[in-house]
This record gives C-alpha cells, structure tokens and sequence, in this order.
C-alpha cells in the first residue's frame, strides 16, 4: 500500500540534494574539526561554510551560529543558560502556555530551581497579547521566551513587535523558530530577537541537527561542557556530515523556494477544506481562523462525533499519516494542551481534532486523495 | 476476495501474541489494539502500562501487523470499577473479570472494532466456540483444562459470541509458548499476569481503601462471644481465614475461618475449622441469568454441572429457572464457601450455558448469613 504522508510537522522526508551532499561529506570529510591536519581542514572548511551559509539565511553574523543537536536541545540551551548567568538580575521568566514541551519542560525543571515564571495565555486564535506581555513585565524579569509558529495549530505570533517592545527592557529574547524557519523568513535583526532556535528535520535535513542563535555579545556560558568545539560555546565534535546537510537543506529553501511553497500549501488547505465543505462535514478549524494569517503548512481541524484516536487510525489503515497528538508511554492519546489552552475542557475539538502538516514536497494530488478519504469517514461516521 | 478483519485485543501478554500470530497465518487482515482501560499515572502522571504496549509494540513489528491503542478508561470505570465497588458496599465479593468481558471487551472494544471495520475480534482467551447446523454458537471448554477461561465469559451474549474468534482455545498453555517461541515472539517467556488488571502487584486492602471507607466493628463466634475487633466487612469474604490467633476463646487448635457476615450490625462471624458446618450450603439463589445459546431443550428444570469460582471442579446441581432471569440451584453435594456477588456457571459436558450472580446461599432451607 502506498503511504501519503502528511505528518510534516513531526518531521520531513530528507531532500535528495540533502543525502548527496551527507554521503559526499560522510565519505570524504570525515576528519575531526578540531584537528590541524589535512582531513581536519577538509572539515573544518565545510563547517564554516555551512554556518556561513546559516547564518545569511537570517541575517546574522556567523559567530552568532551554534550548532546543536536539534530544538530541544536548542531550547535547552537558550533557556538555561540564560537564567542560570542572569539570575543576578531577576528570577523571573515569561512565556506562553502553549509552546513545544522543550520549552515548557525546561521552564518547569527551571521553576524547581527556584524560577518563576509567567505563562502567558492565548486567545482564541492562539495568540498572545501585547498588551498582556506588557503587563507581565517585571523589574526582575530577564527572559521572555515566545514561539514563532506553534507546531500543533500553526499560529504565528508578532515575534517583530515582541522584539520592538522588548528592545526597551533589560531582557533576554528567545524564540523557538522551528516550525517557523523552513517556511518563513527570519531576519534576526529585524525581529530583535537575541536567541533563536531551530531544527534541521523540520525542512528536510537531517534528524539530530539544529542552530542556536545567538546574538553577539550576549556571552552566555556553555551548556555542553568539553571541548572549545563552537568557539567553546558547545563541546563536542561537530556532525560535519549533518551540519553540511542542513546547509543544503537551507540553501533549497531559498526566499523564492519559500513563498512559493507558502502560496501551493496554502492552496492546498482551500482544497481539502473546500472538499470537506462541499461534501457536508461537519469540521471546525483549530486556532487561527483566517488561513492566510496562519502558517501555510499546518492545518489543525475537528471532524465532529469522530474521536481523534478512532479517525487516525482509520487514516493510518487507508494509508494517510497524520498526527492524532501525543501518546503517553502506553500508547494512548493525551489531551492537547495546545487545544486545552485555547479552548474549554469540555470543548468537543480537545478529543475530536486531528493535524495535517504538509510540507514543499506534498503533492496536490496527494492533498486530493487525502482529502477524499477523510471526507468519506467524516461522512460515513457523522451519518450513525 | 477481501480478507476479512479481526482486530486482535492485544495485552502485551504471550495468549494474545500467539492468537494474533495465528490468525495472520491463517490469511486474515489483523489489527493489534491495545486496551488502556486504568489509569495508572503514578504520581508525577507517568502512566506503567509501558512496558506492557511496548511488547504489544515487538510483538505486533514480529508478526507484521499494524497496532494501536485505546482508552477505556472512563468505560472501564463506569461499567466495572462502579459495580465493583457498589458490590462490595454491600459486602459482597464482586468478579470484575466477568463484568469486563461483558461490558468491555465484548462490548467496547467490539464496538470500537466494528468502527475499524473489523469482521472479527478476538483475544487471548482459552475457550472454543462451535457452530450447530442452525448456526448458533455453543460456547465450549478451552482444552487446557487448568487455563479454560469460559467461567469469565459465561455472560457474553449470542450475539457478542458471532463476532468473536479464540484462536488458542484448542490448545495447551504449554503449546501457545512453544508456537510463541518458535516464532520468536518477544513474550514467549514473558510471565502470566495474575489478579484484577487494575489493582495488579499492590495490596487489596490498601487499594480497596483508597475508595471505599472502612468501618471497623466487631468480630463474634456464632454463639455471640466477640473475640475480636475486624477492620472493615468489605475486606472479608465467605470461608477465608480471619487471620484470628489462638485466642482465650479457642476450644480447639484449628485455624478461625470467616462463616458469616452481618451487615447491618457490622459484625463479622467466625468460627474455627476449615470444614465449619456453616460453611456448607446446599443451594442458592441467583440472578441476572444469561444463557450463552436458548436452551429450551432443557426445559426449566435440569440437571447440569456448576462451578461456584473459577478454577473450582464442577459440582453436579439442578437448575430451576424461575421468572425475571432468576435461578434457584439445588448442588448433589454441599459445597463449601458460596459467595454471594460471585458467578454461578453452568456446564453440560464440555458446553458452558451460561451464569447467573450469586445472591443467598442456603443449608437445607435455612438462608446461611453471608452478607
């Protein structure tokens, strides 16, 4: 059976272009990076190249790049390093209730060393308020940490006049830009942001892979500590094969690349909502109503009377991959605490939603078969 | 021809991996569901049923066959766990094994197979089915007689029966490991689970407590004399041992044994010997009788075999069926601890008919004080 794959946002398929250049790498530039020699300097070449690269695609200088081992580990980093050297100044921390569990899982190990932190809510649409930052701001504050695209329901949120705001106030600007970065463009000076994460299996590179920005003269310590490997910001020796990958990966998604995938994506979900509403489903659109304000390759819907668990299995036995949430360890679902934020307990949407996450190599027809199959179950389970 | 569907109850258990290996060697399209029906989040809300669906997951890759999990959680406590502890407010001794499969395997998860578009379910129990020439199922023994599970599913209906499968129901527990170890699955070896699925390793009492109150009162002989204080009636069924020493009352060295309660007193009754006159019955009362097949050949009034628990040799008895699913039994013999809130079942050969709830026990027409 063949399998259409619309589960993007978990991760991607790798980009020919990416595994060429990751074999080439793993076969020729296997030297260790830090070692004065020739297949060291082979490496070496290609690490500053690929971070030079990085670091044009939004704007920063190539000093301000870490490599790390994804957005976890990237959050990690951010978060803690920066409230472990800055509480001299505050204890406070500002965030959101619905960032990726990297985030929110840090600032709760944070909190038990004796952080505080603000999460600040979304309104319907999952978006956080201005006005509500504004207030949560506090002399001893010295971290907000706020998500660029939110990976279940793909809202965007105002990084740029977050950035604007803050720029006024002795704090530390992180987001998580991993659902952002392959899609969007980052420009870190524009958004004032000072530390940025991302994630290289969100655009077709390799898995294990990911930057950390970090604006200069912020100065934050180690987080992995060993070597003097990323100007002694993270021991280690560096996947040059993956860092080379995820280069490639940056390079196809070019600012032209991006807006035209930003435009068929975006068709894409008119497609599959206009099947749905034609044929007479009842659905509701999670989060961000308007689908030109969202991010164009997640779509987070309600099938009414269908459980999310029940219709992603049906999904999966047709050959349709699409993302029911996360399952604890026992296999079954557990509410979202995306949708939970945004909407009430009793909300139907919290147990009868599903995501469906393209990415650039999604095909319309592929959209077109999905969407037929979905709207048959929709249809055939809303009849009982 | 399209195969036909069995989604495969999948416990993480070696019954269940080998009926659903069986049964992908027998040319159906099988399903592996995983049934998380307690939610046993530890205190930092960490559920343990890992370790469980992850041999679900080795087992279902090994066989090659797609698996899922459900949660009947909130099913599982409405149905069963409300019963459970409804009965023991009464001071009976519940069977929630016999209510899951009525009201959980055979009905939510059937339900929930039907919606996967299954023709079929089945698990890992140990029983057969057999189809007579008008198409109705008779419910038989599993081979294995020390593992024949018929007394848990004396209750499931005809109809429930029609879309079931037992794949392992003809055979030995010894030959299920060996077909298991054969095919490397990765519970061959894997150890029987025991007790009630939601209490598991911990202690009864503690997690009895948890829910339901406990009211100490007084522990009598059947002459009236107390010897001693009980901690709750709930926590004491028929013709187990008390736990009472050697006290100043003792006319004998026997063990006491619990022979009667009275609930409305709150007094609990024992006395010493394991063979205690008390302890014996006659007959009984039942009801909410099921039958798996009509058996109207049988009339009214018949002679059959019954067990009282499970794993209990049959005991020859004679049914009388009385109106509104009510059953009064007369046993050949007296039987010892019959335990209002546990099944009656009954056999005719290798045949289980069906079960009724045990409500009065009686010596001679003497209704014995058990609840």
């Amino acid at each position: 059976m063949a399998h259409i794959y619309l589960d993007n946002a978990a991760t991607t398929r790798m980009a020919p272009a990416v595994i060429d250049v990751m074999q080439t790498a793993m076969t020729n530039t296997f030297g260790n990076a830090s070692t004065p020699n020739f297949y060291g300097h082979a490496a070496k070449a290609t690490l500053e190249q690929s971070r030079h690269l990085i670091a044009q695609s939004i704007n920063a200088h190539d000093e301000e790049i870490i490599f790390t081992s994804g957005g976890s580990e990237g959050d990690n980093t951010a978060l803690i390093t920066t409230a472990l050297s800055r509480q001299k100044y505050g204890h406070h921390i500002i965030s959101t209730t619905i960032e990726h569990e990297a985030v929110l899982k840090t600032l709760q190990f944070l909190e038990s060393l004796g952080f505080e932190v603000t999460y600040l809510p979304v309104n319907d649409q999952g978006q956080i308020e201005i006005a509500d930052l504004k207030a949560a701001l506090r002399p001893d504050t010295i971290l907000v940490s706020v998500m660029m695209v939110n990976n279940e329901i793909g809202t965007i949120n105002p990084i740029a006049q977050i950035g604007a705001l803050l720029k006024d106030y002795p704090v530390v600007f992180h987001t998580d830009a991993v659902q952002a970065y392959g899609l969007l463009d980052i420009d870190v000076q524009a958004l004032q942001v000072d530390l940025l994460t991302t994630s290289a299996h969100k655009l077709n590179g390799p898995k294990m892979m990911g930057f950390m920005y970090e604006r200069q003269g912020l100065n934050l310590p180690a987080f992995i500590h060993g070597g003097d490997q990323e100007n002694k910001r993270r021991a280690g020796t560096e996947n040059v094969p993956a860092i080379a990958g995820f280069a490639e990966a940056v390079k196809l998604h070019d600012p032209i690349m991006k807006l035209q995938t930003r435009q068929r994506l975006q068709q894409y979900k008119s497609l599959l909502l206009g099947t749905l509403k034609q044929a007479g489903v009842q659905f509701q659109i999670n989060g961000p109503q308007d689908i030109s304000q969202a991010a164009p390759h997640i779509l987070n819907i309600r099938i009414a009377n269908v459980a999310t668990d029940l219709l992603q299995m049906k999904l999966d036995l047709a050959g349709f991959i699409v993302s029911g949430g996360s399952a604890c360890t026992a296999g079954s679902l557990e509410p979202s605490h995306v949708l939970q934020a945004l909407y009430s307990p009793s909300d139907p949407r919290i147990q009868e939603s599903i995501r469906i996450s393209f990415d650039t190599y999604t095909t319309q027809d592929e959209v077109q078969q999905f969407a037929q199959a979905l709207q048959e179950i929709a249809v055939n389970q809303q009849k009982g | 021809m399209k195969k036909k569907r069995v989604v495969v109850g999948m416990s993480g258990g070696v019954d269940s991996s080998v009926s659903a290996l069986l049964l992908k060697q027998q040319g159906y399209d099988v399903i592996g569901l995983f049934m998380k029906n307690w939610d046993d989040s530890d205190d930092a809300g960490v559920c343990t049923a890992t370790q469980d669906y992850a041999d679900v997951a080795k087992v279902a890759q090994e066989i090659g066959i797609p698996y899922y999990a459900v949660n009947f959680e909130k099913e599982y406590w409405d149905r069963v766990f409300e019963y459970f502890l409804a009965e023991y407010r009464q001071g009976r001794t519940p069977n929630p094994d016999v209510m899951c499969n009525k009201e959980i395997k055979f009905q939510a998860f059937l339900d929930y197979a039907l919606q996967l578009d299954a023709d079929y379910i089945a698990m890992g129990h140990y029983a057969q089915l057999h189809r007579d020439d008008a198409g109705v199922l008779h419910l038989l023994r599993g081979a294995d007689a020390n593992k024949d599970q018929t007394y848990f599913l004396s209750t499931v209906s005809q109809e429930q029966l029609q879309r079931a499968l037992f794949p392992i129901g003809h055979l030995q527990k010894a030959q299920v490991r060996q077909i298991a170890e054969k095919a490397g699955l990765a519970t061959a070896h894997k150890k029987d689970s025991t007790g009630v699925c939601f209490i598991g390793e911990r202690n009864f009492r503690n997690f009895l407590q948890e829910f339901l109150p406990a009211q100490p009162g007084k522990m009598m002989t059947p002459q009236q004399e107390v010897v001693g204080e009980h901690g709750g009636l709930m926590y004491y069924t028929i013709g187990q041992r008390s736990g009472l020493g050697l006290g100043g009352n003792a006319h004998s060295n026997e063990p006491w044994f619990v022979v009667g309660k009275d609930m409305q007193h709150n007094i609990l009754y024992v006395d010493q010997g394991f063979d205690n006159p008390l302890l014996f019955a006659n007959s009984l009362e039942a009801s909410d009788a099921a039958w798996i097949r009509p058996i109207t050949e049988y009339g009214t009034k018949f002679h059959c075999t019954a067990k009282f628990r499970y794993r209990q040799p049959d005991v020859g008895v004679t049914v009388s069926v009385l109106a509104d699913h009510q059953l009064q039994v007369q046993f050949d013999e007296p039987v010892r601890a019959i335990t209002p809130g546990q099944e009656v079942v009954f056999y005719k050969g290798q045949e289980c008919l069906g079960g009724a709830t045990i409500n009065r026990a009686f010596k001679a027409s003497q209704v014995l004080q058990y609840v």
